[in-house]
C-alpha cells in the first residue's frame, strides 16, 4: 500500500474505532432535517417546495462537524510532523485526508439524503437529480472545508471560526445544488446546474489543495 | 517595493504623505457634500433620496477597492514575505469592513422608500453581504492565534481565496438580472448620469479614497510602534534576567 492509501486507510479506521465521525454527522443531519417539518408544519406542498433547500443546508452544516478534527488531532498528538517529513508530497496528504473525510461524512450523507428528501415529499424526477447533485457537490464541500480546517489549526475557538470562514464559501454549491433540483421539479433541464456543480468541483479541487497545503506548511513552521 | 520594507523609511515617507492626504480628504469631503446635498438636482423619480447615492456608491466602490488592496498585500506578503505587506493587510481589513457596512446600511435606507423593502435577496446585495463576512472572517482569523504572525499568514491565504467574490460582485448585476441596477458610471459608451450628479459623486469617491490612505497610514504607524514596544519590552526582560543571573 502506498503512503496515500495508508493515510486514507488510517483515517477511516481511526474514525471508525473512535465511534465514527460519520455516524455523528448523520445523526446531526437527521435531527436538523426533522426540525423543519415540526417548525414549518406538515403540509406536503410547503415541504416539497422547501425540501431540497432544507436537506442541502442540513448537509452543509453536517459536513462542518467533522472538519475541525481533520488536521487538528494529528497536530496535537504530533503525528502530522511525521506525515510531513514522509516522502509523500503534502498536497497528496491533503487529498488523502479529503478522501477519507468524504468517505466518513460525504458518502453517508449521500446515502441518507434521498430518504430524507422522500420524507419531505420530493418527487421522483427531483430525487434522481438531487442524488446526482449531492454526489457532485459533497466533494467540493470537503475541499473547501479543508481550507478552513487547515487555516484554523491551533487557533483559539477554532470550531466557531471555522464556521465563519467556510460557510460563505459553501454558498455557490448550495445555490446550484438546490437550483438543479428546482429545475428538475419544474420540468426544466437540470443540466446547466449540474455542469456548474461539476465545474465547481474541478475548481475547488486545486484551490482547496493549494490553500490547505500552504496553510499547513505555515502551521508547521 | 523592498525599499519600503524598512519600517523607519516607511515611517518617514508616511509622515510626509499623511498631512496632505488628511487635508485633501477634509477639503474634498466638504466640497463633495456641499455639491451633493445642496447644488446637485433632485432626481425626477427618486426625489431627494437620490442623495444617499453620493455616500452609498463611493462606499461600495471602496469596499471592493480595499478588499483588492488587502488581497494584493496578502499576495505580496505570501510570495516575498514582505514585512509591511502583512501589516497593511491587517490594517486594511477593519477599514474595508466599515466601508462595506456603510454601503449596506445606506443601501437599506435608500431601498426602503424606493423598493419598499429594507433588504431584498438580490445578487448584488447578497454578494456584498458575503464580502462583509469575508472581512469579518479575516479579522477573526488574524487575531485567533497566540502567535500574531501565524494569524497574519493564515489570514493572507483566506484573503486570496475570498478574492473570488470580487468579480462575482462586480458582474453580479449583469449575470443575474435582478433588482439592483447595472453599472452606470464605468461603461464603454460613457457614464449614464448627468454631469451635475457625476461631479459630486466622483469628488466624494476621491475623498473616500484619500480617507483610506490617511487611516491606513495611521493604523500602520501604530502597528509598527506596537511591534517596536514589544521588542523593547522583550529586550528589557532579557536584560533584567541576565543581570539577575550574574
Amino acid at each position: 500500500m502506498t503512503g496515500f492509501w495508508l493515510i486514507v486507510h488510517r483515517d477511516v479506521v481511526m474514525a471508525w474505532r473512535q465511534g465514527g465521525d460519520g455516524l455523528m454527522a448523520i445523526m446531526f443531519f437527521l435531527i436538523t432535517v426533522t426540525l423543519f417539518p415540526l417548525g414549518v408544519g406538515p403540509e406536503s406542498g410547503i415541504l416539497a417546495r422547501i425540501g431540497a433547500a432544507v436537506v442541502w443546508v442540513a448537509a452543509l452544516l453536517a459536513t462542518l462537524l467533522s472538519l475541525e478534527r481533520m488536521f487538528q488531532t494529528d497536530f496535537e498528538d504530533g503525528s502530522f510532523d511525521l506525515i510531513a517529513i514522509a516522502p509523500l508530497p503534502l498536497e497528496a496528504v491533503v487529498l488523502a485526508k479529503c478522501m477519507a473525510n468524504w468517505l466518513l461524512t460525504g458518502a453517508p450523507l449521500l446515502l441518507t439524503a434521498p430518504i430524507l428528501a422522500m420524507m419531505l415529499h420530493m418527487d421522483r424526477e427531483g430525487l434522481a437529480i438531487f442524488v446526482v447533485a449531492m454526489a457532485l457537490g459533497t466533494p467540493s464541500l470537503v475541499f473547501i472545508g479543508a481550507i478552513g480546517a487547515a487555516l484554523t489549526v491551533g487557533a483559539r475557538r477554532g470550531g466557531v471560526l471555522l464556521t465563519l470562514l467556510v460557510l460563505p464559501l459553501y454558498i455557490p454549491v448550495l445555490i446550484f445544488g438546490v437550483g438543479a433540483v428546482e429545475a428538475a421539479v419544474t420540468g426544466q433541464s437540470a443540466q446547466p446546474h449540474l455542469l456548474v456543480l461539476g465545474g465547481l468541483l474541478l475548481g475547488t479541487l486545486p484551490l482547496g489543495l493549494w490553500a490547505s497545503t500552504t496553510a499547513l506548511k505555515q502551521a508547521l513552521e | 517595493m523592498h525599499r519600503f520594507a524598512n519600517p523607519n523609511r516607511f515611517l518617514r515617507i508616511a509622515a510626509l504623505i499623511l498631512p496632505w492626504s488628511a487635508a485633501i480628504t477634509v477639503t474634498l469631503l466638504v466640497v463633495g457634500l456641499y455639491l451633493a446635498l445642496k447644488v446637485s438636482p433632485a432626481d425626477y423619480q427618486q426625489g431627494e433620496s437620490v442623495r444617499i447615492m453620493y455616500v452609498h456608491v463611493p462606499a461600495a466602490w471602496m469596499a471592493l477597492f480595499v478588499y483588492s488592496c488587502l488581497a494584493g498585500a496578502s499576495a505580496i506578503a505570501l510570495i516575498w514575505k514582505h514585512p509591511l505587506a502583512n501589516l497593511a493587510a491587517k490594517a486594511s481589513a477593519p477599514i474595508g469592513a466599515c466601508f462595506t457596512f456603510i454601503a449596506l446600511t445606506t443601501g437599506a435606507i435608500w431601498g426602503k422608500p424606493i423598493w419598499d423593502a429594507w433588504w431584498v435577496w438580490d445578487a448584488r446585495l447578497t454578494s456584498v453581504l458575503i464580502l462583509f463576512f469575508f472581512y469579518m472572517g479575516h479579522m477573526a482569523l488574524t487575531s485567533a492565534f497566540e502567535d500574531a504572525s501565524r494569524g497574519e499568514r493564515a489570514a493572507a491565504i483566506l484573503a486570496l481565496v475570498g478574492f473570488i467574490n470580487i468579480p462575482v460582485i462586480k458582474w453580479s448585476v449583469d449575470w443575474w438580472n435582478t433588482l439592483h441596477q447595472p453599472a452606470s458610471i464605468v461603461r464603454l459608451d460613457g457614464p449614464a448620469i448627468h454631469a451635475s450628479m457625476l461631479a459630486p459623486l466622483l469628488i466624494m469617491a476621491a475623498s473616500f479614497a484619500t480617507y483610506y490612505v490617511s487611516v491606513l497610514i495611521l493604523r500602520l504607524r501604530s502597528e509598527i510602534l506596537a511591534r517596536k514596544m514589544d521588542a523593547l519590552r522583550l529586550t528589557r526582560v532579557r536584560d533584567s534576567q541576565e543581570a539577575h543571573s550574574l
